[in-house]
């Protein structure tokens, strides 16, 4: 299990944590429509670090932006959303 | 007394078992005794009990090969009704007053067993029989499936409920060390020492590990006497020493799971639970989990009486037993000489010893070649016998000849057990000397040590397990311990140094009964076979033989049929590479993985406020999500169908109440609040009145209905919205994620206020009437809103209709639902009406066309598909981009039509066909009933449905056996043009 360290609460386990996307797959909300089909549906799966949207559900309930190996689970960055 | 107590294999002195007392035990309906200390496999050996099970898939004759949680022959179903458990090994089940254990795969009985004449027909039931026997079609599995239900499967599955509670735990170290051998001794020791809080678990009842096998001095003591010194070291600077306790996995980010068995499988805790889980995150973690010794390979190699030479040591030195009489020793390095020894001193005749290298030197060889027979490249050939060993075919010096013995020992070399290792994504590094990989480049916060590691002799592997130890402590953030424990060098006892490996199959001997996986019966020869069909890939070796899939996962075999694989292949080892490494490392119940979370506490158990007064009036309930929520409220004697068309009559014809707290809710408020809003709903918002509501429906990104709602103007900048129970939590974060990550700019709050407000709703035409008098003066217009109080308290109250009627919603704060409910049941009554429940709502919607998240909202259909096009704005709110995807404009899509029955049954999930053996053209998605009249009628989703109304279409629910004939019809049933609910 991951250990997740909030920018506001400090390193807590992964199950605390609500994975939501990678950030690329975030659609914004001025997408023209050729574009939503693409950034919804046609994923990367990367071997290596990955950016990712997480929430820490069951803690500060923040949106956080984390950045994971995806072979290994290194963890190499976790901040808040930004603007959020 | 003591001596006829003795049992017939047990020394009259010597090792850890406590012969003042005896503990009773039944095995297979006989009743035994062994000692304080015993583990079932050592007092059975104790009683000359050797064959104690029929292998998993040809039946034959199986003893105890192992002394530890490596045994893959000797699995017992132990205890009696809820505390049964089957595949235990007797080798990791200490013996207790009371156990009752049974040996497993064999009927009628141990020693007759019917499935053994399967032996005979060995040869037709090859590596890859299953794969073969599908691919041969339905025919053969026919012929073969009898024969197989009676011999597959491992154990039987506990029949009864588990009486005991199981408990999960998480705890915090500086140095967790697995295993409590010399190694992991000398770890703890340093750690300790060093000011390090530690953990140490060791899976036995014991610590000391090799210790019990192979005694020794260390630090001027005996050796047992120094690990308990070490524990008491480790208890004072504030750590723990967990006994039976299972290093089970190392998981992601330095998370190790331990399973620790409070009592015995089978046994009664006196308190608390009887398994329990750790989860401990560690700073660092030292790895000292020993060695396996390896089977030999050679013909009979599983026959009762073929041992590892280890394990023969271990039930020598730890309990005083015998495993034999006469025993051949046959080995790849100097154990083979120290077991030899260390049996003779138990008693037991030595017929000779086979030494498969060309040399031995040192004062272990010495001493044995003063004693015995020893044979320098000597190859173990075959093992004779019927139910147990009777003798051996060796091979040396040019000759073969034959040895009359009952006990064979045997090593083919030691496997350092790197399992948590490979888990914790480390490297292995092949050690052509010991024919074994060892534990390399390690990813996360782990070493390795002792045998563990591939150290050998104990004064290395002290000396080693000092090192890791300090490693870990001073990583931690400790300052260096003292000085490494030291043994005394020259003894006799102490642990074989040099390590030597021997794999291969004699030449000249058959594969057929050369077992390689003796709990999953893979042979030397299976093996071979998946080589010829083509079989490259270590993966799929596995998988076709099923060599190491058993719940042993290959402890003892693995390796071997690895070795088997390469030579196969002309390959080296470490090019044919190892299969994962999976948790958890000994098999885990089900129970302790559960926890406490079974039952009431699966799940949270979400209470409507009103609760306790739907349960006064004679609820049934219905689970709806975390929540149970009444389904109506049956008369004596009422079936639930009844009930539920009496209550929907009701509010159709008088006035009816019924409990709509679970409802999502949200309170929206801020400068731009009705933006926000425009982002969340697909339909207007923006232009809404202050004191007005409207239905409105959410989408997901991708253009797909998720949830439907409404939402009122509370105020200038606030407003309340609604969404359906089911959907409440979805919603609730997708709000967030629209505020936080999309929308971070606009100045709005969104809260959940579900438990904030609890909702009753009251339809019928006698609704507003009742409405008007409770709140003393004029209800709310349809889709208006405004405050009002009810029995003294402060509502909301919401002209709003789901029934079809003539409806209203009151708002109550949680706390105040009971007498606002009260008021709003007795001015019911008062009228001729009363409660309703969820199967009244739901004939009273589906006659109205209301669609319903889970049922028509099913996560696959747009606006469009759901008749909802005329709702929907021009643009702007989210999953717009999404829904102008041309496949959204297909006329042929499932869409939403009514369904009003010909004939025959309109049952809910049919499908619809246009011809018998045509394909679906759609389902039915709720099925209902007209209310006041009669017939079946319902909702279903059909291909092109709105351009095909008149159609008429066969039902069918195969699965049900129900059939009949539908009309497609508009989706209202009832007062179309909505005139009953406008005042």
């Amino acid at each position: 299990m991951m250990l997740i360290a909030c920018p506001h609460c400090g390193p807590r386990a992964h199950v605390e944590f609500a994975y939501a996307r990678t950030v690329d797959a975030i659609l914004p909300l001025a997408a023209a429509p050729a574009d939503a089909a693409r950034i919804l549906y046609e994923r990367d799966n990367p071997r290596g670090l990955s950016r990712e949207l997480w929430r820490h559900t069951y803690g500060c309930r923040a949106w956080l932006r984390l950045t994971r190996h995806t072979a290994t689970h290194e963890i190499t960055e976790v901040v808040p959303w930004p603007g959020a | 007394m003591a001596g006829r107590m003795t049992a017939p294999f047990r020394s009259a002195s010597g090792g850890l078992v406590d012969r003042t007392q005896s503990i009773a035990f039944d095995f297979d309906g006989r009743r035994l005794d062994g000692h304080p200390g015993d583990t079932l496999a050592s007092a059975l050996l104790a009683n000359g009990v050797r064959l104690v099970g029929r292998s998993f898939k040809h039946h034959r004759p199986r003893g105890i090969l192992a002394a530890g949680v490596e045994e893959p022959n000797a699995l017992v179903g132990v205890g009696t009704g809820g505390r049964f458990e089957p595949n235990t090994r007797a080798t990791d089940l200490f013996l207790y007053e009371g156990l009752t254990a049974a040996s497993q795969n064999r009927w009628p009985s141990l020693a007759w067993d019917a499935g053994a004449a399967s032996q005979l027909i060995a040869p037709f039931i090859p590596a890859g029989f299953y794969y073969k026997t599908f691919f041969g079609g339905p025919k053969p599995w026919s012929v073969y499936e009898r024969f197989i239900r009676r011999a597959a499967g491992l154990g039987r599955p506990p029949s009864k409920a588990d009486v005991d509670a199981f408990d999960h735990r998480s705890a915090f170290c500086d140095v967790l060390v697995v295993g409590a051998g010399p190694a992991g001794l000398a770890a703890a020791r340093a750690a300790a020492e060093a000011g390090a809080r530690v953990i140490l678990a060791e899976q036995d009842g014991r610590l000391g590990g090799a210790l019990m096998r192979d005694p020794a001095e260390i630090d001027g003591r005996d050796g047992l006497r120094w690990a308990d010194v070490v524990a008491g070291l480790v208890r004072e600077r504030n750590g723990r020493v967990l006994t039976r306790t299972t290093a089970a996995g190392f998981h992601d980010h330095g998370l190790v799971s331990l399973a620790e068995r409070r009592v015995e499988a089978g046994q009664a805790p006196t308190t608390g639970p009887s398994q329990r889980i750790w989860h401990v995150r560690a700073r660092r973690v030292v790895l000292a989990q020993g060695a396996i010794e390896r089977p030999l390979l050679f013909p009979g190699n599983d026959k009762p009486g073929v041992m590892l030479a280890s394990a023969a040591r271990t039930y020598a030195a730890r309990w005083g037993v015998r495993c034999g009489a006469r025993a051949v020793v046959a080995g790849c390095d100097d154990g083979a000489y120290l077991t030899a020894l260390t049996l003779a001193e138990a008693g037991v005749e030595i017929a000779a010893v086979a030494d498969s290298r060309s040399a031995a030197n040192g004062a272990l060889a010495d001493a044995a070649r003063a004693r015995f027979a020893c044979h320098l490249d000597a190859v173990m050939m075959a093992a004779h016998g019927g139910r147990a060993v009777g003798g051996a075919t060796l091979r040396a010096g040019g000759r073969t000849f034959n040895l009359a013995c009952d006990l064979i020992a045997m090593s083919g070399g030691q496997t350092p057990v790197v399992h948590l290792h490979m888990q914790a994504g480390g490297g292995l590094a092949w050690d052509e000397t010991s024919g074994a990989f060892n534990p390399v480049a390690p990813r996360q916060n782990q070493e390795s040590c002792g045998a563990g590691a591939g150290v050998h002799g104990l004064a290395r592997v002290l000396e080693d397990g000092w090192r890791a130890g300090a490693r870990a402590a001073a990583l931690a953030g400790y300052p260096s311990p003292g000085e490494a424990p030291s043994t005394r060098s020259g003894s006799r006892q102490l642990a074989p140094t040099s390590a030597g490996a021997a794999g291969g199959l004699p030449e000249g001997a058959s594969a057929r009964t050369a077992f390689i996986d003796f709990q999953n019966d893979v042979t030397a020869a299976d093996v071979d076979l998946a080589w010829r069909e083509g079989y490259r890939s270590v993966e799929h070796l596995k998988r076709y033989t099923t060599l190491g899939m058993a719940s042993d996962q290959g402890k003892t075999s693995n390796l071997a049929g690895l070795v088997r694989m390469a030579g196969a292949l002309g390959k080296s080892p470490p090019e044919v590479g190892l299969t994962t490494f999976r948790p958890p490392y000994t098999p885990v119940t089900f129970g302790a993985l559960a926890g406490r979370r079974v039952g009431e506490h699966v799940a949270p158990n979400r209470r409507l406020a009103l609760e306790v007064a739907h349960g006064e009036i004679g609820a049934a309930w219905q689970p709806s999500g975390y929540w149970r929520r009444p389904r109506s409220y049956p008369k004596t004697g009422e079936a639930p169908a009844a009930a539920a068309l009496r209550e929907a009559r009701m509010a159709r014809t008088a006035v009816g109440l019924t409990d709509i707290s679970t409802l999502g809710k949200f309170e929206i408020a801020g400068p731009d609040a009705a933006a926000f809003l425009e982002l969340i709903c697909a339909t207007g918002v923006a232009r809404l009145a202050a004191g007005r509501g409207r239905y409105t429906i959410m989408l997901r990104e991708d253009g797909i209905v998720a949830d439907d709602g409404t939402v009122w103007r509370l105020g200038q900048q606030r407003y309340l919205m609604t969404s359906s129970t089911g959907g409440a939590d979805t919603m609730a974060t997708h709000l967030s994620y629209v505020r936080r990550v999309l929308a971070p700019r606009l100045r709005v709050s969104a809260v959940a206020v579900q438990e904030r407000w609890a909702g009753i709703a009251v339809a019928g035409p006698r609704a507003r009437g009742l409405i008007a008098d409770l709140v003393g003066g004029p209800p709310p217009a349809h889709m208006a809103v405004a405050p009002a109080r009810i029995a003294g308290q402060d509502i909301l109250l919401l002209g709003a209709s789901y029934s079809g009627e003539r409806a209203f919603e009151a708002y109550v704060p949680w706390f105040a639902a009971g007498p606002v409910w009260d008021a709003l049941a007795r001015a019911a009554a008062a009228r001729g009406g009363g409660p309703y429940g969820l199967d009244a709502m739901d004939l009273l919607r589906i006659e109205k066309g209301h669609i319903v998240t889970g049922a028509e909202i099913d996560g696959r259909l747009s606006p469009h598909d759901l008749g909802l096009t005329k709702v929907l704005r021009r643009r702007g709110y989210v999953g717009w981009a999404g829904l102008q995807r041309p496949d959204f404009q297909r006329p042929d899509r499932l869409r939403l039509v009514g369904l009003e029955a010909v004939e025959g049954a309109l049952p809910d999930g049919a499908m619809l066909l246009a011809a018998d053996g045509a394909a679906p053209d759609g389902h039915v998605s709720s099925a209902g009933r007209r209310v006041l009249g009669e017939g079946a009628i319902g909702l279903g989703l059909v291909k092109g449905g709105p351009d095909r109304l008149g159609e008429t279409l066969i039902v069918s629910s195969p699965t049900r056996g129900l059939r009949g004939r539908a009309r497609l019809v508009a989706p209202v049933f009832y007062d179309p043009e909505g005139t009953l609910y406008r005042d």
